[in-house]
């Protein structure tokens, strides 16, 4: 396949898929190629990886917090709102999947759906929480995040979401299955965030985030576009949260709703560096793997690690790791700062 | 009978949750900065009375006064450190935010490093075994203790902020940090002095959450920062003295869920905060709440 083109010149042409192909990547050009490898490589590796590597635990969980660190990238990366009660749509979720396999007896993918359907109408729920901002819209996530817990492992409502006592759902427990579905939600996310970064309503985004009312001025329905990011990000954490509740298949609402989840996935996310669409995926990968080999048995010394890691990259590198990329490759490109 | 239990049971609760919020709320309004680790400072007030407690055998009331210092340097020197590269940065509320969320990673951490993660509690008989029977009904005696404390470091905060010459000038930051520089308050240290009186607001507040707040376990900050900071919506973010009433709300609010609904009382807090957010985004008292 011949390399991305360079310029603007024009390509004859040929007949057949092949050249097609061809001519849309041209098209696309080099970013287009990186693109549709954000979401193939992925896509590949976990496919490949669970055939070599015998821990799938630890690779479903590597793939969860992924997509629940893309969901973070969504909704914070692109709008600049932090929600710490992130966790509330994972659990609705699998809450949503749990209970529509358990009540409906829908099948397992289609539970997935439902349990990512579950996590979209919470964050319709909780929209008005967007009116908020910074600090108060973090916090109020958080509130919204711990009642729902307590809505759902109520006593009083054993009788329909068995409270307390969890989840079981052996029957439809199948692994091979779920792992691939948490494979596909990965590749979804990535394509999410592709989309995101290259079309029209990214940018919108990204004009609210950095100043709403000159975004507004623009035409930009800031509204509109700041709820269906939220909506985009809320579903993407409860599809996560249904495979999660479906390859686990035995789970306590603690499990589900516990804000550790949370603050994994936004440190994954910042690790990594949000509004880039590697970012999210490698701070997850990375972080998650020192985790599962030191952090498992001491869990408290890789929360010592990370909140280490957050300050300074907070008070050093506010960029994520990707700004750290991004300069290397200015500086070699001879921008700023660089030799010509 | 069972209402009036709950109501002053309440109010000694409410008392507390001002001296809870009181010192989330004072650094919010001086520096702008919501202070995520201040659950976690509590958490280690409550430490620090249980040490007292069992290795130092003492009363566990020492640890306040014990606190004093410890905190006043630790909080200081910490916004010392940090405070003026958040002040540089191009969002210095959200940067703010995701800093001090990292630091309560890092205490969270120390203290189970330290601790153990075990639930700990001091039994309430140390601050007096015998209940006090007022109005025929019969109170724990700590609770009365744990009102009576909380209001006294409540009165002297207000003293501070009111009568002394550095309170004085924390207040004028308060109302506008840029007025104050112009007419000459050093602004810089009037806000390293408050994330110290803050902090060690905050820890004499866990001393006497190791009574009313049943015990104390490394992983309890983040839930007292949302009880904390849903105190200080209800009274008005930036605004000291409306803590009390939010506390006042607060307290009368959970005692009575947890006579009348039991199962239902650990929504309450969250509940609040979120509709008093919404709905009255500057507190109970908006005329004289600052615009957040």
């Amino acid at each position: 396949m011949p390399p991305a083109s360079h310029g603007p010149k024009p390509v004859p042409s040929r007949q057949g898929p092949a050249g097609r192909a061809a001519r849309q990547l041209r098209r696309l050009g080099a970013g287009g190629i990186s693109d549709v490898g954000a979401v193939v490589v992925p896509v590949a590796v976990f496919l490949a990886a669970v055939h070599l590597y015998s821990n799938e635990l630890l690779l479903l969980n590597m793939l969860v917090y992924a997509v629940l660190a893309q969901g973070i990238n969504v909704i914070y990366g692109f709008t600049g709102y932090l929600p710490f009660g992130y966790v509330a749509f994972f659990g609705a979720g699998a809450y949503g999947a749990s209970l529509s396999i358990i009540y409906l007896h829908v099948p397992a993918l289609l539970a997935v759906v439902l349990g990512g359907l579950a996590g979209a109408l919470l964050g319709a729920l909780l929209t008005p929480l967007l009116r908020l901002s910074g600090a108060y819209f973090a916090i109020a996530s958080l509130a919204a995040a711990e009642a729902v817990y307590e809505v759902v492992s109520n006593p009083s409502l054993a009788s329909v979401t068995r409270g307390p006592y969890g989840i079981n759902l052996v029957t439809a427990y199948n692994q091979s299955l779920s792992y691939d579905a948490a494979v596909a939600l990965l590749g979804l996310s990535m394509l999410g965030v592709v989309i995101l970064r290259r079309s029209r309503f990214g940018l919108a985004l990204r004009a609210t985030a950095d100043d709403a009312t000159s975004a507004e001025m623009a035409g930009v329905w800031v509204v509109r576009e700041r709820s269906l990011a939220w909506l985009i990000s809320a579903a993407l954490a409860g599809l996560a949260g249904g495979v999660f509740a479906w390859a686990i298949s035995v789970f306590y609402p603690t499990d589900v709703f516990d804000l550790t989840i949370s603050v994994f996935a936004i440190v994954f996310a910042l690790f990594g560096g949000v509004g880039t669409t590697w970012g999210p995926l490698v701070g997850a990968v990375v972080l998650y793997g020192i985790y599962s080999l030191v952090g498992l048995s001491d869990p408290q010394y890789f929360q010592l690690t990370y909140g280490l890691l957050i300050a300074a990259l907070v008070l050093f590198l506010p960029g994520g790791l990707g700004s750290l990329t991004r300069g290397l490759r200015g500086h070699f490109k001879g921008a700023p700062g660089g030799a010509r | 009978m069972l209402f009036e239990f709950a109501v002053v049971a309440g109010i000694l609760f409410g008392v507390y949750y001002a001296l809870l919020g009181v010192g989330l709320n004072l650094v919010f309004g001086v520096l702008q900065v919501v202070n995520l680790a201040h659950g976690d400072v509590v958490m280690l007030g409550s430490y620090l009375a249980f040490e007292a407690y069992y290795a130092w055998h003492l009363n566990p009331l020492w640890a306040v006064v014990i606190g004093v210092v410890p905190a006043l340097v630790a909080g200081g020197a910490l916004y010392a450190g940090v405070g003026p590269r958040l002040a540089r940065a191009a969002d210095p509320e959200m940067l703010s935010l995701v800093l001090f969320f990292g630091i309560s990673q890092i205490i969270e951490a120390l203290a189970t490093v330290a601790f153990g993660n075990n639930q700990r509690s001091v039994p309430a008989s140390s601050l007096g075994a015998a209940p006090l029977r007022i109005l025929g009904e019969r109170y724990p005696r700590d609770w009365w203790v744990v009102a009576g404390v909380s209001a006294f470091v409540l009165a002297a905060l207000f003293a501070y902020l009111y009568a002394s010459p550095v309170g004085r000038a924390t207040r004028a930051v308060m109302s506008s940090p840029r007025e104050s520089a112009a007419v000459g308050i050093d602004v810089r240290r009037v806000s390293v002095a408050t994330f110290g009186v803050g902090t060690f607001l905050a820890a004499s507040a866990g001393v006497l959450g190791v009574f009313l707040l049943g015990g104390v376990n490394p992983t309890e900050g983040v839930s007292i920062t949302v009880t904390a900071f849903a105190v200080i919506v209800l009274g008005g973010l930036g605004n000291a003295p409306g803590t009390v009433l939010g506390g006042l709300v607060f307290g009368l609010a959970t005692e009575l869920t947890q006579t009348y609904a039991s199962t239902w009382s650990g929504l309450v807090p969250y509940v609040l905060l979120l509709v008093v957010m919404l709905a009255r985004p500057k507190g109970l008292l908006s005329k004289s709440a600052r615009v957040a």
